[in-house]
């Protein structure tokens, strides 16, 4: 599915300081029932956003007017769990261009690269900075420039650079994805095929 | 060059190594359900594509369907909807599909093995992050994302950055009434549910090497929650028996080739990890979480450690706490129990049914809980019928429900209620997996057995003498 090229994201960001937030609290079981890709913003961390009579919850960072922005901040290895690619949909959906942590879950890290949200993984010192710039002046931006694999704080200027393969990093600032790519490659698998031992 | 099991399989199933970026890594299985696959064929009709190997694709139905009354329609019209499309799909491209209804249907992770569809030495993937279990084969097995199923129905291939190596060695034996999943849930609480992110683990030792078919599946099956993509035993004896005579298992001389194949996956004996441990398998108690990840776990005799004590930060470890009513230094000993699930592609087999069986033998289900007992499969469902389990269980008060996944992520209306206390045997114990409120202690099927007669949370090993357990 097409998605937005990345290159430089500047924003505000939604600090959610949880460890180990799992897929089935971004997105639980229950809402993975459509058969399409649409709603699932809305849905996004559902139990800890609404209550059971579905009133929102004052408290959780997502119902607070003070924090908004394209950029989540959560706490080390976020996105633990399920594979559901649902996930990545509801960050994406909900309007999150990037999610920043100090440690990534595999699967998600991936589904994140695969749809067009962009995983970036900073040191815990610096995620306690992004923290604690973001609580004392929630107005605070941060920049996300993709081509330099850097994550700026921007009233102080602090950074720090993140990983990324040249491949997926290529993908995203032109918005292409992977099938695009194995197509291309038909043939090659095919003869792949014929040589295998199973 | 020494190379790993995993190695071995890996290079085998490479088709192109991208500079700067990931392999082009062929997939020999792909396994697909109903939920994750929708999105994914719609994809590939929007860009006109199709599918490269419909028979290397599988489907079953078994996230989103009911475990009763499953020959009436679907009552839930999304989940009627959303299984209708994977029939749908299924017809359109040519692949297999075993629908609810089918003899073959069954969670995705029990009848791939029962088949043979999953075979040592292969690669298999699935929309499901506990595709893990098949590694118990020697297979490399991994859950993806939706994104990715396509690329598999569209290229038999997904482009992945190969893992770093771990091996996880378990010397000695268990001691009695210490199962399969004890040896999971107490490997995750060493080593924390992201212990083993980026790493494809490897499971060597004695423990492993005596372990059935079924106990490997276990396993390797929990290996994604301490955030391995996958886990691996190396196939032998065991293994080449359980496969043998399957419906898409080789025969004859593909059989003869395809052994001389599996003979090689082994270790080298010089090869190197970029990780490793050893634990000692006598020294693993009966396991329980008390928390809000799997890897919240500990001995059952033992007592909740103190924030300090955990990895992690102190905020965290409270909200957990609080979510399940617990506190630090509370022993889990007769904590109250609601909801006992048995099933799951964890536990799901005729071994966890055989075991649970043997603990309530003679007794009968109390009275405060509800019981649900999920066959994996219909050959697991026949099985308990055949061993004469189901009259067994029937006498102590307890009924059999139909396969699927049932209680585990809580998709179909098996639901536990807001706040109650559930032991299950499943895989997950996050906040509402199992229902909205729903509080999850996972559990061998001896300790869910415990829990089922006795109301509470008991150790099952003072129930029974070690002679009496399976």
């Amino acid at each position: 599915m097409a998605y937005d090229k990345f290159n430089i994201l500047t924003s505000t960001a939604v600090p959610l300081p949880i460890e180990n937030v799992d897929t089935d609290q971004i997105i639980p079981a229950r809402f993975l029932k459509a058969t399409e890709r649409v709603g699932f913003g809305d849905n996004l961390f559902r139990d800890w956003r609404y209550n059971h009579d579905n009133t929102p919850k004052a408290d959780f960072v997502l119902n607070d007017p003070t924090y908004s922005g394209k950029i989540l901040v959560g706490g080390k290895n976020f996105g633990s769990g399920s594979s559901r690619e649902h996930a990545a949909w509801a960050v994406y959906d909900y309007g999150f261009r990037c999610v920043v942590s100090s440690f990534f879950a595999d699967i998600f890290k991936n589904n994140c690269l695969n749809i067009g949200v962009l995983p970036v993984q900073v040191s815990a010192e610096f995620l306690e900075k992004i923290y604690a710039a973001i609580f004392a002046d929630p107005s605070t931006q941060l920049e996300i420039n993709l081509p330099e694999q850097t994550i700026t704080l921007l009233p102080t200027g602090e950074k720090e650079s993140f990983d990324i393969s040249v491949y997926k990093k290529d993908n995203m600032t032109n918005g292409f994805d992977d099938i695009d790519y194995l197509q291309s490659m038909k043939t090659e698998i095919e003869e792949f095929a014929t040589h295998l031992p199973l | 060059m020494s190379k790993t099991l995993f190695d071995k399989v890996w290079d085998k199933h490479v088709v192109r190594k991208i500079e700067g970026g990931p392999d082009v890594l062929f997939i020999d299985r792909h396994l697909i359900h109903e939920v994750t696959s929708p999105v994914a064929f719609l994809g590939l009709k929007s860009r006109g594509a199709t599918v490269l190997y419909p028979n290397r694709t599988f489907a079953t139905a078994d996230h989103n369907t009911p475990t009763i009354n499953q020959h009436l329609p679907v009552s839930d019209p999304l989940s009627a909807n959303q299984l209708k499309a994977l029939e749908t799909n299924s017809a359109e491209y040519g692949i297999s599909h075993w629908g609810l209804g089918h003899q073959k249907n069954g969670i995705v992770h029990v009848v791939g093995p029962e088949y043979g569809i999953t075979q040592p030495g292969s690669t298999i993937v699935c929309g499901d992050s506990h595709t893990s279990t098949h590694g118990a084969f020697g297979a490399i097995a991994f859950g993806i994302g939706t994104s990715e199923v396509e690329m598999v129905l569209a290229a038999q291939c997904i482009m992945q950055q190969k893992p770093k190596s771990m091996r996880i060695n378990i010397t000695g034996s268990l001691g009695y009434g210490v199962t399969p999943k004890d040896v999971a849930l107490f490997i995750i609480s060493k080593l924390t549910t992201s212990g083993a992110t980026g790493y494809f683990v490897e499971y060597a030792g004695e423990v492993f090497e005596k372990m059935s078919m079924e106990g490997r599946m276990t396993v390797c099956n929990l290996s994604i929650e301490m955030g391995a993509r996958g886990g691996m035993i190396a196939p032998d004896q065991t293994t080449y028996e359980y496969v043998a005579g399957r419906e898409f298992t080789p025969k004859a001389e593909a059989w003869d080739k395809a052994m001389a194949y599996w003979l090689t996956l082994k270790t080298d004996a010089d090869a190197v990890f970029d990780k490793e441990y050893t634990f000692d398998g006598s020294s693993i108690e009966p396991m329980i979480t008390y928390g809000t990840n799997p890897g919240m776990g500990m001995g059952i005799s033992n007592a909740i450690p103190d924030a300090e004590q955990v990895e992690g930060g102190v905020a965290t470890y409270e909200k957990s706490l609080n979510y399940m009513g617990f506190h630090e230094g509370d022993s889990m000993i007769g904590k109250p129990v609601d909801y006992v699930f048995v099933g799951s592609c964890t536990n799901g087999r005729i071994e966890d049914f055989r075991a649970f069986t043997s603990l309530i033998k003679g007794k009968h289900k109390a009275d405060n809980v509800t019981a649900w007992l999920v066959p994996g499969s219909h050959i697991v469902e026949a099985q308990i019928k055949e061993e004469g389990l189901l009259d067994i269980l029937t006498e102590a008060g307890f009924t059999l429900r139909q396969p699927g996944c049932s209680a585990c992520l809580a998709m179909n209306d098996d639901k536990v209620p807001a706040g109650k206390y559930a032991v299950s045997t499943s895989n997950r114990n996050f906040e509402g997996r199992q229902g909205p409120g729903a509080r999850t202690m996972l559990a061998s099927p001896l300790v869910a057995a415990a829990a089922a007669i006795t109301g509470k949370v008991t150790d099952p090993r003072t129930l029974l003498q070690e002679k009496e357990l399976v």
